[in-house]
């Protein structure tokens, strides 16, 4: 054992399995492996169809929005957090879409080159008004930490709450996305939970920012529970309050106007094209291009 | 990036024990305001390639280290006393890790 301390990554990678390239990661498993992929019968094909895609487009936009704070964040530990949080979001958002492709293959975008691969044609061959993600994970944050993490911290809230109870979808594959995406969730709710807190209950300065940040991601809120039964929204609710508590920031909220279901409808913010413009601009101008 | 908080964030030793390893090893260091911080971030930095199972972070400035000009005085003397090494008996094959 004791020439193996001598590099503590070559430990690392013995003990965990003897691969000896421990910088690629080390005892990964497939979250699909075993799970048998055709629809099972009494099961809507459409409507599974738009929930993978809705629940796929929320996970890709709000990747995308983190992504922009790589080499933009104010510390680099923060940074690389973001940027793990992004990628776990992607990792959701490619199962997704290649499970509401897969289910209603008519979702597939029809100028999309052929070879290219479902999860890639709804991600870069999709126009703006055929996204079917919440606005609020679309809105620019202009770089402003706290509203990334107010952001995050309702986005998750949700999610996390939706994907608990997916874990038991009549759909095998679904519930399998949702098992692996719950542990995920977990960890990106107490990510922002944890900031939200800290910037609350800081100083006068980062309270009246993280006070201010928190109403402009709550005001998103009434899109994610118009799709959500009331054990959803109850436990949302719930975890908002002990957070906001925690955060010394209960009881200052203004009134926010009520709005419809627009992102899930197609209906999305300038925000949203100029993300999109970015996002799709490398895979339109060369369809051949792997990576 | 900027740099302005990184001057105010005190540094943290990280230690990471493998899914079969027995001891925690040194991976690195980072910046954190409070141990609760240094361990998300240890978390996010050291272990995000599925690399470990128990995290300990330690503040670096609670370590004690010995000075490199002392090296001769502390380490070379043992450097010829075989004797202190217990080979005069068989250990048994079923007791691993000594």
């Amino acid at each position: 054992m004791a020439h193996e301390d001598e590099n503590a990554y070559e430990s690392l990678a013995v003990a965990a399995g003897g691969e000896e390239r421990w910088a690629f990661g080390t005892g990964f498993g497939d979250p699909l492996a075993g799970v048998d992929t055709a629809v099972p019968g009494g099961v809507d094909a459409k409507a599974l169809a738009r929930e993978c895609l809705a629940l796929g487009d929320d996970a890709l936009i709000l990747s995308q929005r983190l992504a922009l704070w790589v080499s933009n964040a104010h510390e680099l530990e923060d940074e690389v957090a973001l940027a793990n949080i992004a990628l776990d979001l992607l990792g959701q958002a490619r199962l997704l879409l290649t499970r509401a492709a897969q289910a209603d293959p008519g979702l597939r975008p029809p100028d999309a080159p052929a070879h290219i691969p479902d999860e890639d044609a709804l991600a870069y061959w999709r126009d703006v008004a055929q996204f079917t993600n919440v606005r609020l994970a679309e809105l620019d944050d202009g770089r402003d930490f706290a509203k990334c993490v107010a952001r995050l911290f309702v986005l998750t809230t949700w999610r996390l709450a939706a994907m608990t109870r997916l874990a038991d979808s009549p759909d095998p594959v679904l519930a399998a996305i949702a098992v692996k995406a719950v542990k995920e969730l977990s960890y990106h709710r107490e990510y922002a939970a944890g900031w939200v807190i800290r910037l609350g209950d800081g100083t006068e300065f980062s309270h009246e920012r993280m006070h201010d940040a928190l109403a402009w991601a709550w005001s998103g809120h009434d899109e994610l529970f118009a799709i959500s039964d009331q054990a959803v929204r109850d436990e949302v609710s719930r975890v908002v309050t002990q957070v906001r508590e925690a955060a010394t920031l209960l009881g200052r909220d203004k009134e926010c106007a009520a709005q419809s279901v627009a992102g899930r409808d197609g209906e999305h913010a300038d925000d949203l094209v100029t993300l999109l413009a970015d996002m799709q601009s490398v895979a339109r101008a060369n369809p051949e291009a792997t990576w | 990036m900027s740099t302005g908080a990184s001057a105010g964030w005190p540094l943290w030793e990280v230690f990471v024990r493998g899914k079969r390893g027995l001891n925690h090893v040194h991976v690195g260091s980072l910046h954190a305001a409070d141990a609760d911080m240094a361990l998300h971030h240890a978390r996010d930095l050291y272990t995000r390639r599925n690399e470990g199972v128990s995290i300990w972070v330690v503040p670096s400035a609670e370590i004690t280290a010995s000075s490199p000009d002392e090296k001769d005085a502390f380490f070379a003397p043992s450097g010829d006393k075989v004797y202190r090494h217990p080979t005069f008996y068989a250990i048994p094959d079923d007791i691993p890790h000594i």
